[in-house]
């Protein structure tokens, strides 16, 4: 998970699998229009469900999406690998799913996390005040470490309540925390499918992961 | 950033830089000399590190069989093209 992910475009997509996969889909092989199914229908399902909560119509738009993927191969460049390239047709068409169907959960398309200051990682409450003689903005108490809660840590509960977690952020931030940490993208590879700079690739992990420190926390100190 | 020592509360917000090895040499050495002195900050270090791998450990689904069938079909279809 540590350390640098460049940007370097040549190192974001895996040309020669991408061509073997886009040559042999052209030719008609359905072996090969299996292996992208198997690789990335789930990812499209997770990402679908950002824009269109009900189950249902987000394996719709996934549905279409295949489709613009077979529509579109004969003329697929390779300019961005075939995952960016796929991932970008389903975010076109599920947000416009959720344009058209004018669902009202309240948030903007043109929000820019680098201009706003946000919320902070860690409630400002559990820090010394600045006035503090000695340790000012320091721990007010340590966290509790989370060593002998591995158990629950695992729990199918604990995965059920991080997924709900998940669903209650912003959709900038989920769609970033799920193509890197559920997914396991590079920060390049996210930039490239979401067409965010590194900086908001950055912040909106940042605060996406703390939220998701900052619930688990919570649900840990319970019971 | 100046020269001073980090704060805890500085030391937070940049935790997700440090992780992607995007901080300055010199801000990576006034991180790590925070932490060699500061548990509260390596337990929230090590809470991030648990945090991103349980997320990397939600359950990967499986494309559902009758999808995989829906959308063979059409790749028939479509390569009578």
């Amino acid at each position: 998970m540590a350390g640098s992910t460049p940007l370097d475009p040549s190192s974001l997509a895996a040309p020669e699998d991408d061509r073997r996969l886009v040559e042999a889909l052209r030719a008609g092989d359905e072996r090969a229009f299996t292996e992208l199914l198997e690789r990335y229908h789930s990812t499209l399902v997770r990402l679908a469900m950002i824009y269109v909560a009900d189950r249902a119509v987000a394996e719709e738009v996934v549905q279409e999406t295949w489709l613009g993927v077979l529509q579109g191969i004969d003329r697929f460049e390779g300019r961005a690998s075939l995952k960016t390239w796929i991932v970008r047709i389903l975010l076109n068409r599920a947000r416009t799913r959720r344009h058209r169907e004018a669902r009202s959960i309240p948030f903007s398309a043109f929000w820019n996390p680098e201009g706003d200051p946000g919320e902070p990682a860690v409630e400002p409450e559990r820090f010394l005040p600045a006035d503090h003689l000695k340790w000012p903005h320091h721990w007010n108490e340590f966290p509790d470490s989370w060593s002998g809660l591995e158990e629950r840590l695992v729990a199918q509960e604990t995965y059920a309540y991080i997924r709900q977690v998940i669903e209650a952020l912003p959709p900038h931030q989920r769609e970033v925390i799920t193509l890197r940490d559920i997914e396991g993208w590079t920060a390049g590879e996210v930039c490239a499918a979401l067409g965010i700079s590194e900086g908001n690739q950055r912040v909106l992990l940042h605060r996406a992961r703390s939220r998701v420190r900052r619930a688990l926390e919570q649900y840990l100190s319970e019971q | 950033m100046d020269e001073q020592e980090l704060t805890c509360q500085e030391l937070v917000e940049l935790v997700t830089e440090y992780l992607e090895g995007t901080l300055s040499p010199e801000d990576r050495v006034r991180f790590e000399a925070h932490l060699a002195t500061c548990p509260g900050c390596r337990i929230y270090l090590e809470q991030m590190r648990q945090t991103i791998e349980l997320l990397g450990r939600i359950t990967e689904e499986m494309i559902p069989e009758r999808a995989k069938e829906e959308l063979l079909r059409a790749f028939r279809t479509w390569n009578l093209r």
